[in-house]
């Protein structure tokens, strides 16, 4: 069934820009305040009052626009786009309709598990906005009233309108996982789902090859010379997290599916619909129509000066930007070596992980090494420990140290995870972790004399080593490893091995 | 520049204007009143003039980032109708 039918996915994304006032007035953007205790004038909408835009927040816009290899045109304005909603108190949002600042981008997105083909998103338009409040519903139950919460109202946003690319729902998913990779990157958003500074709307229809049932549809122009025909497009809201974007997609696909062949409608011929996602159900639910409200009536806001941009600021933004996780990610794969898993790790712990490695691995001279390290041991006690590289007390040089030296054999391999840790305990080097623990390194003459001696006192071992099971040698390296716990065994194995071989 | 009963009846629909027929017949005659004298602009030739996107050649205007003081809540909720000294309360928002 899955082969019947093409899903086609289009993303409007909202990122909430990292700026600590309003886009428009000097509100705080502060998250989780008491309702209605971060508004003014402005941005409750009161006669008279006048906005002036955020400077930080058309910055943010721009950077993340150039990091999206957007097209910035040299001017761009803000429109009022007019509706009725109690969560908008000026009766219009602060939007841009036709000369957005930022148009035709893209951004390329790969499945390390290679269930995809790596492929180039392109973006639409990216525009800078203001958000609206936030109706609380429950916390009024019962009263038949909505109480309504402005601190929302003017927050900078920018919407992110995918061209209609995507075609699976893991496919969303990792969109949305690479733009908030990049988002982050750049400093311009938390993207934090659970407090709305990123929120994700889809539209999704089928294309549904014409089979000899539903030709095209003799005189109707947009039918001739198509292979395909296409289902009706749903929104879909309401989605709290990326996966349940994915959830929430897969569903309508098979939902759209089973509605085209009950109805045989086709794109057109109903109104688009809204959908809202039900993640503890699972299903997506329909939602009242706005029929009438998509007459926004957008005209230019008197109230703001257009902004221009030259090519040498682009260019400057540009420059600003570093290096990019895609650049980054070819960076660590093919400069390093390292699979595309490792690099995918390392990447998704942000940029302060990433050059930790580069220095561990630059200085150890061993990029895999440097790789397991880090994405091993790491994180996972920075993990345990909740805290972060800075206050980890252990340096890139130090742990560069331990890597060189486990290689040299100058730290015994089998102990050096307990070097590791002792290293950060204590915030010391590799000498007085050695030393602390009582490690010292035994050089090849100690390891043979050992090998000798043992030996010696087990005449069996030799016998059944040269009867063909050289497994027997296993008997040894544990009393040796009595005897001197800084052993390597595998090494000690080698040894024994050899002078068993040697005295023959 | 005539404009239509039901042109009427879907602004004020968007408005959120409930109108009684009286109103809509004496509401209809007005706007197209209103209308017809913004339309006698058309009359001016417009070739080779670029459109504008503001009154005022200025571009540019921008406050810095740094926040300052909101109104205290009672102020903020002074105005409104029907509040329950933390927010705004309006008929139920339903459908969402």
């Amino acid at each position: 069934m899955s082969e019947t039918y093409t899903t086609i996915i289009g993303l409007e994304v909202h990122v909430q820009l990292a700026t600590d006032s309003k886009l428009f007035c000097g509100c705080s953007t502060r998250f989780g305040a008491e309702p209605n205790t971060q508004t003014c004038p402005v941005c409750i909408g009161m006669p008279g009052t006048l906005p002036v835009m955020n400077r930080r927040a058309f910055e943010l816009a721009l950077r993340t626009a150039v990091a999206l290899d957007c097209e910035i045109p040299a001017f761009t304005k803000w429109d009022r786009k007019q509706y009725y909603y109690p969560d908008l108190p000026k009766n219009y949002q602060i939007s841009q309709y036709d000369l957005p600042m930022s148009q035709h981008g893209h951004l390329d997105i790969r499945d390390p598990k290679g269930a995809f083909a790596t492929k180039r998103v392109r973006i639409l338009r990216a525009h800078l906005e203001e958000d609206a409040g936030k109706s609380l519903h429950d916390e009024v139950a019962g009263k038949g009233d909505s109480l309504i919460d402005l601190n929302r109202t003017g927050t900078p946003l920018l919407e992110i309108v995918t061209e209609p690319d995507l075609r699976s729902p893991l496919e969303a998913k990792t969109f949305l996982s690479e733009l908030k990779l990049l988002l982050t990157y750049i400093g311009v958003s938390d993207c934090n789902m659970q407090e709305g500074s990123l929120r994700v709307d889809a539209n999704i229809n089928l294309h549904i090859p014409a089979s000899s049932t539903d030709p095209p549809r003799p005189g109707c122009p947009s039918d001739q010379g198509k292979h395909t025909i296409a289902t009706p497009i749903v929104e879909i809201k309401n989605m709290n997290s990326f996966r349940a974007v994915e959830r929430a997609l897969e569903y309508e696909a098979g939902r759209l599916w089973h509605e085209w062949q009950e109805t045989h409608r086709k794109l057109g011929e109903v109104p688009k619909l809204t959908r809202g996602w039900d993640d503890v159900a699972g299903v997506t639910r329909g939602q009242r129509s706005k029929e009438e409200s998509s007459d926004y009536r957008y005209f230019p806001d008197p109230d703001l000066a257009p902004v221009t941009v030259s090519p040498a600021e682009v260019e400057l933004v540009r420059g600003s930007l570093g290096e990019l996780p895609a650049a980054l990610r070819a960076r660590l794969q093919d400069g390093f070596a390292l699979s595309s898993y490792d690099a995918d790790v390392l990447i998704n712990q942000g940029q302060a992980v990433v050059v930790y490695f580069l220095e561990v691995a630059e200085s150890a001279g061993d990029a895999k090494a440097a790789a397991n390290w880090v994405t091993q041991d790491v994180l996972r006690v920075l993990k345990e420990t909740n805290t972060t590289l800075d206050s980890l007390g252990l340096p890139a040089a130090r742990l560069a140290e331990l890597i060189r030296q486990i290689k040299l054999g100058d730290v015994p391999g089998p102990r050096a995870r307990e070097v590791f840790q002792a290293m950060i305990e204590r915030r010391v080097d590799v000498a007085a972790a050695l030393e602390s623990l009582g490690i010292a390194a035994v050089d090849e003459s100690e390891l043979i004399a050992l090998a000798s001696k043992l030996l010696a006192a087990n005449p069996k071992t030799i016998s059944d080593v040269r009867a063909g099971k050289a497994q027997a040698v296993g008997a040894l390296i544990g009393q040796a490893k009595k005897q001197n716990p800084n052993i390597d065994p595998t090494r000690f194995r080698e040894i024994c091995l050899q002078l068993i071989e040697t005295a023959l | 520049m005539s404009l239509s009963r039901v042109e009427v009846e879907k602004v004020a629909l968007l408005s959120r204007l409930r109108l009684s027929d009286a109103e809509l017949d004496t509401i209809t005659a007005d706007l197209a009143k209103i209308v017809g004298y913004v339309d006698q602009l058309a009359e001016v030739s417009t070739e080779g003039v670029e459109p504008m996107a503001h009154a005022i050649e200025i571009t540019n205007v921008f406050r810095d980032d740094s926040s300052s003081e909101s109104l205290p809540r009672e102020e903020a909720l002074a105005n409104a109708p029907h509040h329950d000294t933390r927010g705004y309360l309006v008929p139920a928002v339903l459908g969402e």
